[in-house]
C-alpha cells in the first residue's frame, strides 16, 4: 500500500527542504517516490502544500480528499484548512504555532479560538507539539521544520534510514549540530 | 544512477544529454526554474531574455546557425513568443529547436488558464506532451531528434503538476552533437510572401504527412491493452491521474506525441474498446479531434473544462465514487492570501497614491505590485498583462477625459516588466501626448519568480557580471522631461508624496522611478538585520493608521498595536504614517 503524507504551512517556514531530506532518504531505500508542490506566491506569504506518495508503485503525485495517511501542519490554522484530506484514522502532527495571515493582521478577519480543542475533540491520532519553542530552547527557532521532520519519521516508522547523513546534504556544515539535535528531540517526543 | 527530480529539472537534463548548445528564456511560474537548472550546465549558453518574444528568436537564429537550441515560458509568455514562433514554424530549422510552454491548469499562479496545445495545432508544429519527469528527460531528447528530422520547430508541452512534481529520473551521459553547417538558404530563412507560399504547401505536403505517419508509429504515443470495456484516451498528467484510479483494469491510448493526433491508432484503438473516455485538461483538443473523424466517445460533457484533473474528479464523474469522507471541524479558517512583505519598498508609494483614491485610477502589471490592489491598500483598477500597465493606462486616460472625469491615470510597472514590454508603452505615451503618470517599481530583481536576474541588476543568469541598463537615462531618451521625473525613495514618505503631488498636477507624460531593492535579498536581509520599529505603548491612541499600510509586522491583538521585530526591516514607512508620533525606530544596519 502506498503511503500519502501533506504537508502544508506557510512560505518560508523551510516545508520545502524537509521534503527534500523526506524523498531522497525514501528513494534510497527503494520506494517509489513522488512528491508535488504547489508554491506559487508562498515566498509572499501565502499557503504552501507538499504532496509526498511513497510505495512500491506511484503514479499520480497528488493526494485527495480523506487521503493522507499522514498530515503534518506546521501552523495551526492550516492545520485546521487541510483536516478534510487527512483519511479517517490517520495521524495529524501540529506545530502549535500560530502565524496570522493579513486579512486577521489588518483587523477583517479573526483568528479563530479554539483549534486545538476542537482538533482534539474530532481527531483520534494528534500529535501537536510547540515546534518553534522546542527549537528555540536548542538554540535556532529556524530548526523548527527539523523538530517537525523527526516526529514524522517517528510516526511514519521510518526512523532505521539513515536520515542525519541527509540533513547534513542539504544544510550548511554550520548549522548541522543544532539541526541533528534538533531532529533526534523531534524523534524523542 | 537515478535521481529524484522535478519536471524542470528533468526537462534541463534532458536538454544537456540532448547535446543543446542555447537556451533562453523569460522567468515565469511555473517555467522558472528550466532555466535555472540549465544554467547550471557549463556546455550550454544559458540566458534570461528580456521577454519571450526574444528568447524564441535567440533559439531560433542559433538554430538555424546551427546549434541545438531551446526556448522555455509559461503559457502567457508564448502569446508574446507567437509572432517568431508561427513564422519560424515555416521556416524549419537547422539544429534542433525546442520550444517550451508551461501551462497551468487550475491558475496556481496564472491569469488564465489557456490550452496551448491549440498554439501547436495553429501553428503547425510537432508537440510532445509528457506525464513525468522521466519523460520530461526522454521526451527533451526525442523533441531534438524530432526537429531535425522532420524539419520543424517542437512545442514541449507541460503543466504545473508535471513542472513542479519529483519523481525518479535515470541519468545519461551528455551526447555531444556539435555546430551543423550554416548554408544561406534565403528560401527557407527569409520568410517574405513568395517564399512563405512555397514553404506552406511544402509544409502541408511533405512535413505534416510525414509528422502524421511518424504520431501513428512513434512509442510515444502507446496503446496498453488490457480489459477491453472501457478504453481511455489521455495525455500528460491525466495519464499518471487515470492510472491512479484505474490501474491495469481498463486500456488506455497514451498520447506522448500530440500534433499531429494519430488519426489511424486513434481509430484503432476507439475500435478494440466498447466504451470511450478521453481524459484530458482544459480545452476538448483530442476529444473535437476524434468527434470529428466520427469517433462516438465521451469527454467534456462529463469533465470540466476548467481546473485541474486528479484522481478524484475521475472518481466522481466516471464512477459516480463520493470522495473519501475524511474529517471536518466547525471552525472557519481565515484565508490567507498572498501579501508584500514587511519592509516590501512597494508599500510606501503606494500608500502615497491611496491618499489621493478618489482622484486617480490605477492600471496596473504582471508582478508582486499587482498585490497593492488587494486590501487595504487596495491600488489598483485593472491587471491585463505584461507591460499593460503602462499601455493600458493610456487608452483608460483617453477615455476618462472624453467622459469628462477629472481622474489622473498612474500605471504601475515592476522593473523587469519594463524592461519585457513596458518600454514600447512608455514610447507611446510619449508619442502620443498621454497625460499619464507611470510608476516604475525599481526593486533590482525579478522578484515575484523568486528572484531572477535582468537587465537592471548587473548580473547574468549563471551570476556573471553584466551591463546595467541606466533605467533614469532610458527614461528621458524616451523623452520625458527632466522636470516630469521623480526619483524617489520609496522608504521616503515625504518623497513619495511630493511625486505623486507632482504627477497629478502636471499635464504631460511624468514618470516616478522607485529605488529600493527587494526586502528579500539576501544582501538587504543582511544589511537590514538589526533594523526594526516598535510601538511606544504610552503614545499609542490605537488609530489603527498603521494598519492600513498592510504590513505583515504590525498587528493588533487584544487592543495593543505590536510589531513583529524577527519580521520587520526597519523600513519606517509606519513610523512615518503614525500621526501620533508612536512608533520609534531602532538598530543600525550592519556593515
Amino acid at each position: 500500500m502506498n503511503k500519502r503524507i501533506l504537508m502544508v504551512g506557510v512560505g518560508g517556514q523551510g516545508t520545502i527542504l524537509v521534503s527534500k531530506i523526506l524523498t531522497e532518504g525514501l528513494l534510497e531505500e527503494g520506494y517509489d517516490v513522488k512528491m508535488s508542490e504547489i508554491h506559487g506566491m508562498a515566498q509572499r506569504g501565502g499557503s504552501v502544500t507538499t504532496q509526498i506518495i511513497f510505495g512500491d508503485k506511484v503514479y499520480s503525485p497528488t493526494i485527495n480528499k480523506g487521503e493522507a495517511d499522514i498530515l503534518v501542519s506546521f501552523e495551526k490554522v492550516e492545520a485546521l484548512r487541510y483536516i478534510p484530506m487527512l483519511k479517517k484514522g490517520g495521524t495529524l502532527i501540529v506545530n502549535e504555532e500560530e502565524i496570522w495571515p493579513l486579512p486577521v493582521l489588518s483587523g477583517l478577519e479573526e483568528y479563530p479560538l479554539g483549534i486545538m480543542e476542537g482538533i482534539k475533540d474530532t481527531l483520534e491520532n494528534v500529535i501537536s507539539v510547540n515546534a518553534r519553542e522546542i527549537a528555540e530552547e536548542l538554540g535556532e527557532p529556524r530548526s523548527a521544520n527539523i523538530v517537525m521532520f523527526g516526529l514524522m519519521v517517528k510516526a511514519l516508522g521510518l526512523d532505521k534510514i539513515d536520515w542525519i547523513s541527509k540533513i547534513k546534504k542539504f544544510l550548511p556544515p554550520k548549522v548541522h549540530e543544532v539541526n541533528v539535535n534538533a531532529f533526534e528531540k523531534g524523534l524523542s517526543l | 544512477m537515478k535521481k529524484l527530480m522535478t519536471g524542470n529539472e528533468a526537462i534541463a537534463r534532458g536538454a544537456y544529454e540532448a547535446g543543446c548548445l542555447v537556451a533562453a528564456a523569460y522567468p515565469g511560474t511555473p517555467s522558472t526554474e528550466i532555466l535555472e537548472n540549465v544554467s547550471t550546465y557549463p556546455e550550454i549558453y544559458s540566458e534570461w531574455s528580456t521577454n519571450e518574444k526574444v528568447a524564441v528568436e535567440v533559439a531560433a537564429g542559433a538554430s538555424i546557425a546551427g546549434a541545438r537550441s531551446m526556448a522555455a515560458m509559461k503559457h502567457v509568455g508564448l502569446n508574446v513568443a507567437a509572432d517568431p514562433l508561427f513564422s519560424f514554424a515555416y521556416e524549419g530549422v537547422n539544429g534542433g529547436c525546442v520550444i517550451i510552454t508551461a501551462d497551468e491548469p487550475g491558475m496556481h499562479s496564472s491569469q488564465t488558464e489557456q490550452d496551448n496545445r491549440l498554439y501547436a495545432q495553429a501553428a503547425k508544429i510537432a508537440m510532445v506532451e509528457p506525464s513525468d519527469s522521466q519523460e520530461c528527460k526522454d521526451f527533451m531528447k526525442a523533441a531534438f531528434d524530432i526537429s531535425e528530422k522532420f524539419d520543424t520547430v517542437v512545442l514541449f508541452k507541460v503543466t504545473t503538476r508535471i513542472c513542479h512534481s519529483k519523481g525518479a529520473v535515470e541519468l545519461l551521459d551528455r551526447e555531444e552533437v556539435g555546430i551543423k553547417e550554416y548554408t544561406k538558404n534565403i528560401k527557407k530563412y527569409i520568410m517574405v510572401p513568395a517564399h512563405s507560399r512555397v514553404k506552406h504547401i511544402e509544409m502541408e505536403t511533405e512535413r505534416i504527412p510525414a509528422l502524421r505517419e511518424f504520431s501513428n508509429t512513434t512509442e510515444m504515443n502507446r496503446i496498453e491493452w488490457n480489459d477491453r470495456k472501457i478504453g481511455i484516451v489521455t495525455s500528460g498528467a491525466s495519464y499518471v491521474h487515470a492510472k491512479e484510479v484505474f490501474g491495469d483494469t481498463v486500456s488506455y491510448l497514451k498520447v506522448g506525441f500530440s500534433w499531429p493526433l494519430p488519426d489511424q491508432k486513434m481509430k484503432e484503438f476507439t475500435a478494440g474498446v466498447e466504451k470511450v473516455y478521453v481524459i484530458e485538461e482544459n480545452e476538448p483538443y483530442m476529444e473535437n479531434f476524434m468527434k470529428a473523424m466520427g469517433i462516438e466517445c465521451t469527454g467534456k460533457e462529463i469533465f470540466s473544462v476548467c481546473g485541474e484533473i486528479s484522481p478524484q474528479i475521475i472518481r466522481e464523474v466516471m464512477l459516480g465514487e463520493k470522495p473519501e469522507e475524511g474529517y471536518s471541524l466547525d471552525i472557519t479558517a481565515p484565508n490567507r492570501p498572498p501579501a508584500l512583505c514587511a519592509g516590501c519598498p512597494h508599500r510606501g508609494i503606494f500608500y502615497a497614491m491611496g491618499k489621493h483614491k478618489n482622484k486617480i485610477n490605477v492600471t496596473t502589471d504582471i508582478g508582486c505590485y499587482t498585490l497593492g490592489a488587494m486590501a487595504p491598500l487596495n491600488i489598483g483598477d485593472t491587471s491585463i498583462c505584461m507591460g499593460a500597465g503602462i499601455s493600458a493606462g493610456i487608452g483608460f486616460d483617453k477615455a476618462n477625459r472624453m467622459a469628462g472625469r477629472d481622474k489622473k491615470v498612474f500605471g504601475v510597472v515592476g522593473d523587469s516588466t519594463f524592461f519585457h514590454s513596458g518600454m514600447t508603452g512608455l514610447v507611446d505615451a510619449v508619442y502620443n501626448k498621454s497625460n499619464m503618470a507611470v510608476v516604475i517599481l525599481d526593486n533590482r530583481i525579478t522578484a515575484m519568480t523568486g528572484h531572477q536576474e535582468n537587465p537592471g541588476t548587473g548580473k547574468s543568469v549563471s551570476g556573471v557580471e553584466s551591463p546595467q541598463v541606466d533605467l533614469i537615462a532610458l527614461v528621458k531618451a524616451i523623452g520625458i522631461k527632466e522636470e516630469n521625473l521623480r526619483v524617489v525613495d520609496p522608504y521616503d514618505m515625504e518623497a513619495n508624496y511630493e511625486a505623486v503631488k507632482a504627477a497629478i498636477a502636471t499635464d504631460e507624460p511624468f514618470v516616478i522611478i522607485t529605488k529600493q531593492p527587494c526586502a528579500l535579498l539576501k544582501d538587504v536581509q543582511k544589511r537590514r538585520a538589526n533594523l526594526y520599529c516598535q510601538v511606544n505603548q504610552e503614545l499609542c491612541r490605537k488609530c489603527k493608521t498603521c494598519l492600513r499600510i498592510g504590513c505583515p509586522a504590525i498587528s493588533m491583538k487584544d487592543n495593543v498595536v505590536s510589531m513583529d521585530i524577527t519580521m520587520c526591516n526597519g523600513c519606517q514607512v509606519c513610523l512615518q504614517v503614525c500621526p501620533f508620533h508612536a512608533i520609534e525606530a531602532f538598530g543600525e544596519e550592519v556593515k
